[in-house]
């Protein structure tokens, strides 16, 4: 799995987050995505693929 | 067990911005591989609203960056795209859809994604100097205003107005911001929080009207003047922006049999009957927790109800499963991120419960008779998350110090 970030789009609604909890985190206080797991496993290519169509600036590509 | 019903082989996706957008792609990824239109009054591919506001006015973005979807991922997805033509006519009977150019679309399945527009003061609609804050060419129009540094006054203290009052107030304009609440955003935010946002708006140098309504615009030779508040004093103006609240668009339904009261009327699922539903800022549901009918303007509630109705529409009527989020929505003011998750309207309690106002840090919960109706962070994103769950289940606001 390939996830790409457009980081300066993120406008920290932890959608992310809450779709795939193991892969992204949130920056303290402006929420700014982070990316915890580059290549995360198959197991959570679902959550993941939720993570970016959840994602309301459209910041995470997922490339399965 | 009865097999499931047949999927519709023809779906109708009208509103082509970020909920159209969420419900074919919610299509194609659930695997449904028939004919998919999206009808589209505007010319542009699907864009992003709230940068409108932000980024876009600030002049930090160009307008290619609002786009939602690149080319490539929307000839991906197999659509039928009409853009530029709105749709103005339903025909529940025979399921075909009229578009302006006189074309009919035919459909089993039709998603009613046709959004908001924003309201205007009567007879402003020709003034020069006269603005809305809704699409790509509002925002445009804007930002060109404000080159000028003109005296601006803002009508409206709600999220847009706010917002494009720290931007207009950041580019160097000289901002009156007009409310009839008694806080900027008093009616997302209460007044304790709304008083600390009045606080530093005034410290960047905008003059807050608070608890007055703004009767008219005043005009010279068809331009903008100033404007006349209820109370009878006048604020000179080189541009006035007018940012209280949007309207569903669902005038085009008229005749169609579908309920249209305060945006489509759906039951919980999304679902207003005779093979229509209703997705984003337009969609008025029937909100299974709490029995009130719900109909939420926020960027990800569009994105989400769009998923939810792609699954739904594929389940079936009979299947579908009732749309059930903790709403969620965030302003950026100045170096403030304010956000919001649950329903503040109606909080009869407020407390700070991580941070402070002092420190403009902060989760606040507000309660209503007892119980967690709303979580309220500025500058704590990641520690208001963790009271999401708070919100979700209405747990009680306990008493006492939670500090
Ligand atoms: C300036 C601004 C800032 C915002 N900031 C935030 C924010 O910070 N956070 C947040 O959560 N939300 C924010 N929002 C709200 C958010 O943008 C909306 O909730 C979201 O755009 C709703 O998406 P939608 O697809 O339901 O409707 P819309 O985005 O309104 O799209 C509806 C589309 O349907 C089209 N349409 C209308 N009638 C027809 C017709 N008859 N036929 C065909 N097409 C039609 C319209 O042209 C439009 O393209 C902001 C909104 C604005 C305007
Ligand atoms: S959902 Fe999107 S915008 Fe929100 S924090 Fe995650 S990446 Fe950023």
């Amino acid at each position: 799995m390939d996830i790409s970030i457009d980081f300066d789009k993120c406008c920290g609604a932890g959608q992310c987050v809450l779709a795939a909890p193991e892969v992204f985190d949130q920056r303290d206080e402006d929420g700014v995505v982070v990316l915890l797991d580059d290549n995360p496993p198959a197991g959570q290519t679902e959550n993941v693929v939720q993570a970016a169509a959840a994602c309301p600036a459209a910041v995470i590509q997922v490339r399965v | 067990m009865s097999a499931a019903p047949a999927a519709p082989s023809r779906i109708a996706v009208v509103g082509a911005s970020a909920a159209g957008l969420s419900v074919v792609e919610g299509l194609r990824r659930e695997g449904y591989t028939g004919s998919l239109t999206l009808i589209g009054e505007e010319a542009h591919l699907p864009y992003d609203r709230p940068p409108l506001s932000k980024q876009l006015l600030s002049g930090t973005w160009d307008t290619d960056r609002l786009r939602l979807r690149g080319k490539d991922d929307i000839a991906a997805l197999g659509l039928e795209l009409r853009l530029g033509s709105p749709a103005v006519a339903l025909d529940t009977r025979t399921r075909e859809i009229t578009v302006a150019d006189g074309s009919l679309v035919g459909y089993d399945a039709l998603v009613v994604a046709t959004g908001t527009r924003a309201r205007r003061l009567p007879g402003t609609e020709s003034v020069r100097g006269v603005h809305v804050l809704r699409t790509l060419e509002d925002a445009v129009a804007l930002r060109e205003g404000l080159a000028t540094r003109p005296r601006l006054v803002v009508v409206g203290g709600g999220f847009v107005g706010a917002e494009a009052a720290a931007v207009a107030c950041g580019l160097g304009c000289e901002v009156t911001l007009v409310t009839d609440t008694a806080q900027p955003m008093g009616d997302a935010l209460g007044d304790e929080l709304g008083a600390l946002l009045r606080t530093v708006h005034h410290e960047h140098g905008v003059r807050i009207d608070s608890g007055v309504l703004v009767d008219e615009v005043l005009t010279d030779g068809g331009r903008a003047s100033g404007v006349r508040l209820a109370d009878g004093r006048t604020l000179a103006a080189d541009a006035v922006l007018v940012g209280i609240g949007a309207r569903p668009n669902t005038e085009w339904l008229t005749g169609s049999g579908v309920p249209v009261g305060n945006g489509v009327e759906c039951d919980a699922t999304l679902y207003a009957g005779s093979g229509v539903w209703a997705a984003g800022d337009v969609a008025c549901w029937l909100n299974a927790r709490t029995g009130e009918p719900w109909r939420i303007e926020h960027r990800t509630n569009a994105a989400e109800q769009g998923l939810a109705v792609a699954r739904n529409i594929l389940a079936g009527p009979e299947r579908a499963t009732p749309f059930d989020p903790v709403p969620y929505v965030w302003s950026d003011q100045y170096d403030l991120k304010i956000q919001i998750y649950g329903r503040t309207r109606g909080a009869d309690e407020v407390r700070v419960v991580e941070g402070s106002t002092a420190g403009r840090k902060l989760v606040a919960l507000y309660g209503r008779n007892g119980r967690t109706c709303a979580a309220v962070g500025i500058n704590m994103a990641r520690a208001l998350r963790g009271y999401r769950a708070q919100v979700a289940a209405a747990a009680p606001l306990l008493t006492g110090s939670a500090a």
